[in-house]
């Protein structure tokens, strides 16, 4: 919301110095955004009178003047074609700056010493849109008549006649405050702010005898969506252009003037912040007027000279045959003010804000009325701005108003009453105020105070107090947000702690730091396109995700079901833009639904899954054994034990990748990504992807430990060379060992594997060597060959495993 | 014998002198001491002697023994000594030679300022909450005061799976869940993701993050929302750093307020500073009085409870700390942003 200080200073006396403004206005709750100063940059230029015009000796183009600039007469060397003798013009004298950082002094012009330079309109960094009657390339001359109304002489700044010395100050409205939408709005916060008078502007006007009920007919036939309509008429009406006092303003707003009817719609609209609108009488259709709403598939032309469809959630205007404006949005091209109008119909009226912000988006127009009525405006305006616009009429002499109003407005918004408690305020607050400094905010902000029953009657404009808090906020912000006391609570201690699940959380994200993984954030969005990246198969459970109905795009269209997309994306940028050896991990959710189609009507219907996953991706110097062995690190550091079987995931390459097991629970996988899949994801390496489950590992973690004696009692060390048929697995030989040497296995280490020569084809070496340790006793050999007997017998029975010869 | 005796202490002098390693030193340590020595030779001639003589002899015998074996020990020590610096200085390596890098993972910023963030409030009591991020409508809005029409229930800001389920558009929602399943005292801070309908761009992302904080007690007063944010805010930027209260509009808070802090880029001392706009200030939080409706709602009794909340970005805060310009560069995981971290 912008705002002239001068055009506010006319209700209200604001402090000269800006900052001190500002600062007050921002911190009572009117939140000053910018303050910019017109004319700020145009310095020195003032009223002079050309005394006399001779030719230039040397310049055919130029001519040598004598310009009065009231204390001397200064000789100005021009180019200009269109000043005379007699002329009143803006002179920049010796020293003045002008727009765009010109600066002007004194010099010689073809050798005619030139002491000053008349200037044209966009010299002072305006246009000729804002000054029409500025002539195209010319100096701007002034109108003798109106200078001397003002009462200006000679000598005098000019930039007051071009509205030069006005600050525009740009605020920061809340949602909340409708009423401060407008001019004398935030007048009324200057007011309560500094203390000081609210002068009102002048609604009182004449009129002239008539009989509207006679000249037009209003019905509202939608009261749901229209809450009070008023109409008032004009008759004899000149339309023409406004006078320029009344101009700038609207420009200062930063609207512009059309003509003298529809600038005061604007002018008490931006005044007041009740929107209005003025139709040609003699072309509203039966001289009726039906608020209703729009019929499916209406069209109507607004003012902006586009069609506009229609639908039945929309409100109109309507005349006898058709709609001649949308409600509260922009009026139509057939009713609008001509030069032609005679006579004219004020409309002021309260709608239905919520439905006026569907229509105006629906139909993707917004106007400074939508806008306004959007906010939910006080019925009760809506007369003073139409009184206000008479007065207006008249002060402008653009017609004769009839007498008399239609003003349909079945339900009057009533002013609340609210009981104030001292003591309840000052409890929010942390305060220690008086009733007495209390109740002076209250009639500060035009609250009706009474002392007797502890009562305040709101104003209807400020829908927004409805209770204590609220009262308590009116007293903070009046007398100062930064004026209340910092205290610091101590009444209930609490101890702050993170949750086991949040320190096993950290607890991995520190492990993955120190193994090289750096933290990567994914979105939590993807395409339906993954899946196909993933070569998901038609059933694949990652299919089933949730889908956004008014998702910004493909890309962001359905919630993640597994962590694959996002890394494997980040690990795709980084690839492409020449990051070697890359290691990311990421910890986040995935959302898994209870039941498709989501369906939630039902309020105890299940919500869907939200699941902790951590996900870690590679590709560089790391093969599948150092990612397992991340998984391993991270099993340590979490107290768990981790197994791996084989398995069957359609993203993995078939024969690199394994489930990882957790209590007896499948907790997560991990593998080399499929080469299809990271050709989908053009990544030119091989990619690596580990993922956990974190709620189902965290799910029976035990963050408790306890010491263990160091073990006393030597350890013993046997190597086993195996025999064994290519296809039984590692873990199936580590399986025999744990399960045949009861608790004296300390450690089974693989040291070499060999297939090839001197090897039988179809079998592999395996040696291992086993460390065997009591926690009680030293081992003795015939424990020792006990354990290996068992073991080499089960090995041989299950799998046919030998010794090496 | 005392001349022998001088003569054999002599030779030692010099024997021992000119070793320049431990095998001659050793060498004449057996010459001169071993069991065929010319001192052991001496000192089996003893029995010769006369009994006022023997222990004269003895004594001189065994000085002269003592001081060999003293000088054989320096000049071994001496020995071992330069044997030791030879292969210091042959050990000589070039220390600005590259070091051999093991891999160090780096927190993506925006989790490092979070963590300073949770300690920080955990340091004052508070505990860490969490929710879910696809919300109904009675978290996301209804439980928050804000009323059927407003405009943030339009499609325009919140991502809908239907009418009724949404992508909650801040954490408030954890707020709520936590007063209704526990007891005042309550004081927690709920960060996480939250989503809003926003394209792309550079100060913009449709998923972000929040964290909010929320306290409930008796008598608790906006005096108190002052003191705890003050305390955080000169936690987070230092000492130096001004808080200033402005107020504002929030549904679900009244009194509210919006919080800025001096710029922490400038100081606001550069009229022409990119970050506060030469305004001196940066907004970075917005907090109130939980709004009575609230906490009814939440099945807290306004009477005899009230409270504070607060809620900021953590994209904005983290932005502000290391000054990045770019919201994308959190999301993209370019391991060049991220190593900087």
């Amino acid at each position: 919301m912008n705002i002239s200080m001068k055009w506010l200073s006319e209700y209200v006396l604001a402090p000269q110095d800006m900052d001190v403004f500002c600062d007050a206005m921002t911190m009572s709750g009117t939140k000053v955004e910018r303050a910019e100063t017109s004319g700020k940059d145009i310095e020195l230029v003032v009223l002079g009178e050309i005394l006399s015009i001779e030719a230039h000796p040397d310049a055919e183009r130029l001519v040598v003047t004598q310009v009065n600039v009231g204390s001397e007469t200064i000789q100005v060397v021009t180019g200009a074609k269109n000043v005379s003798v007699g002329d009143y013009i803006p002179v920049a004298l010796h020293g003045a700056s002008l727009a765009g950082d010109l600066k002007i002094k004194k010099g010689k012009l073809r050798g005619v010493e030139s002491n000053g330079m008349m200037c044209s309109v966009e010299e002072l960094g305006l246009s000729r849109e804002d000054f029409p009657e500025a002539p195209e390339n010319g100096i701007y001359l002034f109108d003798k008549e109106e200078l001397k109304t003002k009462g200006y002489s000679l000598g005098d700044d000019v930039k007051p006649l071009f509205g030069l010395d006005d600050t525009v100050v740009e605020y920061e409205i809340t949602s909340n405050r409708a009423d401060c939408f407008s001019v004398l709005g935030v007048a009324r916060e200057v007011a309560a702010t500094f203390d000081r008078e609210l002068k009102m502007p002048n609604i009182g006007f004449k009129e002239v005898s008539g009989n509207i009920q006679e000249m037009v007919k209003i019905s509202v036939e939608a009261d749901d969506l229209c809450y009070r309509y008023l109409g008032k008429i004009v008759k004899n009406v000149k339309v023409e252009p406004s006078p320029k006092w009344f101009q700038e303003k609207i420009r200062s707003a930063g609207l512009r003037p059309i003509n003298n009817i529809v600038d005061i719609t604007n002018f008490v609209m931006l005044e007041t912040g009740q929107p209005m609108h003025a139709f040609d009488l003699e072309k509203v259709g039966g001289a009726e007027i039906i608020v209703r709403r729009a019929k499916a598939g209406e069209v109507m032309k607004t003012l902006d000279e586009t069609e506009r469809v229609l639908d039945e959630s929309m409100l109109v205007i309507a005349d006898k045959n058709r709609a001649t404006g949308i409600a509260g949005v922009m009026g139509g091209e057939d009713s609008k003010i001509t030069a032609e109008t005679t006579t004219i119909l004020f409309e002021a009226a309260n709608f239905n804000g919520t439905n006026i912000r569907h229509t105006s988006k629906k139909l993707g127009l917004r106007s400074d009325s939508s806008s306004r009525f959007e906010k939910h405006l006080d019925p009760n305006l809506v007369e003073f701005a139409m009184h206000r616009a008479c007065a207006l009429i008249d002060e402008l002499n653009a017609g004769q108003i009839v007498e008399g109003q239609i003003d349909i407005y079945p339900n009057p918004r009533t002013e609340r009453k609210l009981s104030y408690d001292v003591a309840a305020i000052n409890q929010i607050l942390g305060t220690e105020l008086s009733e007495q400094e209390m109740t002076d905010i209250f009639r500060r902000l035009t609250f009706q105070v009474d002392m007797e029953s502890k009562t305040v009657i709101i104003p209807t404009y400020r829908a927004d107090i409805e209770g204590m808090a609220d009262l308590a906020e009116e007293v903070a912000r009046i007398y100062g947000y930064n004026e209340i006391p910092t205290t610091i609570s101590s009444k209930n201690p609490t101890v702050g702690h993170k949750t086991i699940s949040q320190k096993a959380e950290d607890m991995v994200i520190s492990t993955l730091l120190a193994l090289g993984a750096n933290e990567a954030v994914e979105y939590s969005f993807e395409s339906p396109k993954v899946f196909e990246k993933l070569r998901l198969p038609q059933d694949h459970p990652y299919r089933r995700a949730m889908v956004i109905l008014n998702p910004l795009g493909e890309d962001f269209s359905m919630m993640r079901t597994s962590m694959l997309n996002g890394i494997l994306t980040s690990l795709s940028t980084n690839y492409n833009r020449r990051n070697s050896d890359v290691t990311l991990f990421e910890i986040g959710r995935v959302y898994l639904p209870t039941a498709l189609p989501v369906d939630n009507s039902d309020k105890n219907a299940e919500m869907p899954t939200e699941k902790n996953c951590l996900v870690v991706g590679h590709y560089g110097k790391k093969d599948f054994f150092d990612m397992k062995g991340m998984a391993e690190t991270l099993a340590i550091a979490l107290g768990e034990t981790f197994s791996y079987q084989p398995s069957a995931h359609s993203f993995f390459h078939p024969n690199r990748q394994a489930d990882i097991i957790c209590a007896d629970k499948r907790v997560g996988y991990l593998g080399e990504i499929h080469p299809l899949v990271a050709d989908n994801y053009e990544i030119g390496a091989k990619p690596y992807v580990l993922m956990l489950d974190l709620d189902a590992v965290v799910d029976h973690i035990n963050l408790s430990k306890k010491y263990e004696p160091i073990p006393k009692y030597p350890a013993v060390s046997r190597d086993l060379a195996l025999l064994v048929k290519e296809d039984v697995l590692a873990g199936e030989i580590e399986g025999v060992f744990a399960e045949e040497s009861g608790k004296l296995l300390e450690k089974a280490e693989l040291f070499d594997l060999y297939q090839g020569e001197q090897i039988e084809k179809g079998y592999k070496s395996m040696a291992y060597a086993l460390k065997l340790r009591a926690k009680d006793h030293t081992l003795t050999e015939n424990e020792i060959n006990q354990v290996l007997d068992r073991i080499l017998r089960k090995l041989d029975t299950t799998f046919g495993i030998r010794l090496r010869d | 014998m005392r001349e022998q005796l001088e003569a054999i202490r002599q030779k030692a002098l010099t024997g021992i002198k000119e070793a320049t390693d431990l095998k001659i030193l050793d060498n004449i340590r057996v010459e001169l001491l071993g069991k065929k020595g010319e001192l052991t030779a001496i000192l089996k001639g003893m029995k010769d002697l006369s009994n006022e003589e023997r222990p004269i002899i003895g004594q001189l015998v065994n000085e002269v023994r003592q001081s060999m074996e003293e000088m054989l020990e320096n000049k071994k020590k001496e020995l071992a000594d330069k044997a030791l610096n030879l292969q210091l200085a042959a050990e000589k390596i070039d220390v600005t030679l590259p070091a051999r890098m093991p891999e160090l993972g780096h927190r993506h910023p925006m989790k490092t300022v979070l963590e300073d963030i949770k300690n920080i409030f955990i340091g004052m009591g508070y505990s860490i909450a969490e929710g879910p991020e696809i919300e109904n409508s009675y978290y996301n809005f209804d439980a928050l005061n804000i009323p059927e029409e407003h405009p943030a229930k339009d499609e325009q800001d919140t991502l809908y799976f239907n009418p009724d389920l949404m992508l909650r558009t801040a954490t408030s929602p954890v707020q709520v869940r936590v007063m209704e399943k526990n007891t005042p005292p309550i004081r927690i801070i709920a960060p996480g993701r939250v989503y809003r309908s926003d394209e792309v761009d550079a100060t913009h992302s449709p998923i972000f993050h929040q964290i909010e904080g929320l306290v409930i007690d008796k008598n608790v007063t906006m005096g108190d929302l002052k003191g705890a944010l003050e305390v955080f805010v000169k936690n987070l930027y230092g000492d130096d750093v001004q808080v200033k209260f402005r107020p504002h509009f929030f549904p679900f808070t009244e009194p509210s307020a919006e919080v800025d802090v001096s710029c922490v880029i400038c100081g606001g001392h550069d009229h022409e500073c990119k970050v506060c706009k030469g305004t001196g200030w940066i907004e970075i939080l917005g907090c109130g009085m939980v709004h009575p409706n609230v906490l009814k709602m939440s099945g807290i009794d306004p009477k005899e409870y009230s409270g504070f909340a607060f809620g900021m970005g953590l994209e904005r805060i983290t932005m502000l700390r290391y000054g990045i310009n770019d919201i994308r560069l959190f999301y993209e995981n370019d391991k060049r942003f991220l190593e900087q971290f």
